[in-house]
């Protein structure tokens, strides 16, 4: 049977199993459809009943959380910030981290460069070179930076620390560009459009192995290619330098 | 012996048999010779009292909440510091290598926290739902308890498992390459139960989940897997989450990638179109070789990997009858079928899954054979109820170049050398 008809049997199998199990379903509601009250009625959270529980949010409390903004810009506050106003946060706040002109320190992210790097062996991938959206550095700034301090930066600041990013990735050029709600959504980031759909299951060699080999599946002897133990980095356990690795149970 | 040297399947066993020999009196066989001998002589185990047979041991109130044996101790989780920056932002491992079944113990389960572990008081947690709804709503705990209650086992493994695996064998042991999944029974409430109390608008196509942690971790969740099977849980294995899980209330997305199970969940948002937002765009993204990237690649693939023998979990019993088992899931459903090989895929043998498992839950899978004490390969692939068979690495990796960073579900391959230990390896 080729991989498709196979699927689509399958498809058809699971399919009828599910028809028949909302069938089976109706049945035991119509069964339970005769003597149903009112209270039993009110613990069935089928749609279109509600169970009464909770409360209606404030208007206030929706502002207090919803801080979310999406790439067509719904979402951002009234605010602005200059480069300039930028770079003097970014100074304080940020570059302990992530480097006075966004490089990164040690291990922490690299917020600028690695343009052209996506197809390397080693790709580089910052607001730059990778971010589709100038929306997400605003609302991840805003809700989870400074890293152990988040939710410190008020909206003007966090306009002129995207403003900076931006400017450190020459993305915008002008020392004195002013960022706010109304030019936010102009700016186009360069990795835009670069972003493609899941098309996981339609790979080649889903549909190659729909009827996997069992036997002399490889021609002649099976070779290792690589090792673990070269490369070493596992940490160890228990002290023991010589042992596998860390959690071994012998 | 030499790790390096290149086996020979084709005389691999006259070689190994040689070698096993060889090592008799050695290391690799001690056990199994200790046992013999004291069977010879009386096992003084038996022979002589031992002081738990004659000393009392502890009363009932010695631990109010019980811990595993002392003898235990090194079935912990463990991290691999140099993997990230910060422990706050970071990963630790389940020890899949040393556990059996198909339900992951609480305390073992991994953690992945981008904000450290919030401990939040279950009085003062709130869960806003707002957006497009009829009316913007919040619950207390309290309110929570009282929707009506699913219990389902559901597998949650991070999208990076085996992430540091895709440009060859690198951490050896499957706790490293393959611990970034755990197992539990949840207890919850449908999330369409709560979206129906707020009343869903029909121009509300997507959800964005929010936790309350100082990450204040955020992922776009399609309407239609909101309404399906996701559940919003307080409960794991009978008890209340762990801190590290989310407690009080975590968000359950059935066999999709564990960084949108928003943990610490505090608020539901709907809207018409995605958020797009730090976690799937910079994050949970895959980077293609042509440098194009797939996005919202939720789904996690059918995969499996033998735990035991493994590097963690060398062979110390020397030749004879011996249990090869794994663990096999994907976000498809059930696993129909799990193949295991001993000499680097070149023949299969149908394994035994034990317990039949749920959909979207792991399945544990045994192989018992005679092992001849020679080298062999060992692999596992699995295939779901859909039809799909676990890929091998290079199969991926045609594919997909080798920096997608997550998803990664191709065939693990063990080592297992004549002396009993075990490599992570990658074969032809």
């Amino acid at each position: 049977m080729s991989k498709f008809r196979k699927l689509a049997f399958l498809a058809g199998l699971f399919g009828a199993t599910l028809a028949a199990h909302a069938q089976d379903t109706a049945k035991k509601a119509e069964a339970a459809e005769g003597p149903v009250t009112d209270a039993a009625l009110s613990t069935d959270a089928r749609a279109g009943s509600r169970l009464g529980l909770g409360r209606v949010a404030t208007p206030d409390e929706v502002a207090a959380w919803d801080i979310d903004v999406r790439p067509d810009g719904k979402g951002l506050p009234v605010g602005k910030g200059t480069v300039s106003d930028g770079e003097t946060i970014f100074a304080e706040q940020c570059a302990s981290c992530h480097g006075d002109f966004g490089e990164g320190r040690d291990r922490w992210p690299q917020l600028a460069g690695g343009f052209d790097t996506l197809t390397r062996d080693r790709p580089v991938k910052t607001v730059g070179s990778y971010w589709p959206y100038l929306s997400t550095v605003y609302d991840y700034v805003h809700r989870a930076m400074p890293f152990g301090n988040a939710r410190s930066l008020s909206n003007d600041d966090v306009y002129a620390l995207t403003a900076y990013v931006l400017y450190l990735n020459d993305i915008e050029t002008d020392e004195d560009f002013e960022l706010s709600n109304e030019n936010f959504t102009a700016v186009t980031m360069p990795n835009a459009g670069t972003f493609v759909p899941d098309d996981r299951a339609e790979e080649q060699h889903y549909k190659d192995d729909a009827d996997p080999c069992m036997t002399d599946c490889k021609p002649g002897p099976v070779k290792i290619t690589m090792h673990a133990q070269v490369l070493d980095v596992t940490p160890e356990g228990g002290g023991d330098e010589s042992g596998p690795a860390g959690g071994s149970v012998d | 012996m030499d790790s390096r040297s290149t086996p020979d399947q084709a005389d691999a066993s006259r070689r190994a048999f040689l070698k096993s020999t060889l090592a008799l009196g050695g290391a690799g066989l001690a056990v199994a010779a200790g046992t013999r001998t004291a069977a010879a002589e009386g096992d003084p185990k038996i022979t002589e009292l031992q002081d738990w047979n004659r000393y009392l041991g502890p009363g009932v109130d010695a631990a109010p909440y019980g811990l595993p044996s002392e003898f235990e101790k090194d079935v912990v989780r463990r991290d691999v510091p140099w993997l990230t920056a910060d422990a706050t932002s970071s990963v630790n491992f389940t020890p899949l290598h040393a556990l059996d079944g198909i339900i992951t113990p609480n305390g073992l389960c991994f953690e992945r926290h981008h904000g450290g572990v919030a401990e939040i008081p279950p009085q003062d947690h709130r869960l806003m739902i707002n957006g497009l709804v009829d009316r913007p709503m919040v619950f207390t705990m309290e309110d929570l308890y009282r929707f009506p209650r699913e219990n389902r086992v559901y597998f949650l493994e991070c999208a990076a498992n085996t992430g540091m695996e895709w440009r060859g064998a690198q951490l050896n042991g499957c706790q490293y390459t393959h611990g970034m999944v755990h197992c539990v029974m949840y207890t919850g409430t449908p999330l369409r139960n709560l979206l129906n109390e707020a009343g869903l608008k029909s121009s509300g196509k997507w959800l964005l989940a929010e936790g309350a942690d100082a990450s204040a971790m955020t992922r776009s969740i399609p309407m239609e897997k909101a309404l399906d099977d996701c559940l919003v849980a307080w409960k794991m294995n009978g008890e209340a989450l762990r801190s590290e899980q989310g407690y009080p209330v975590r968000l359950v997305v059935p066999g999709w990638e564990g960084n949108m199970w928003v943990k610490w969940l505090r608020r539901l948002e709907v809207g018409d179109q995605p958020w797009e937002q730090r976690e799937e765009t910079s994050k949970y993204t895959d980077l293609l070789a042509d440098g194009k990237a797939r996005k919202f690649t939720f789904q996690m693939e059918v995969k499996s990997v033998i735990t035991a023998p493994s590097p963690q979990a060398p062979v110390t019993h020397g030749k004879g009858r011996t249990v090869i088992t794994g663990l096999a899931w994907s976000g498809n459903g059930t696993i129909r079928r799990v193949d295991v090989s001993l000499d680097g895929g070149r023949n299969w043998h149908a394994a035994r899954i034990d317990p039949q498992s749920f959909p979207k839950a792991v399945h544990r899978f045994y192989y018992d054979f005679d092992w001849d004490g020679s080298e062999l390969l060992l692999q596992s692939r699995a295939m779901d109820e859909k039809g799909f068979v676990q890929p091998t690495k290079e199969a991926l990796r045609k594919v997909r170049g080798a920096n997608s960073i997550y998803h990664n579900n191709g065939i693990q391959t063990w080592h297992l050398k004549t002396d009993g230990a075990l490599e992570n390896v990658e074969v032809s």
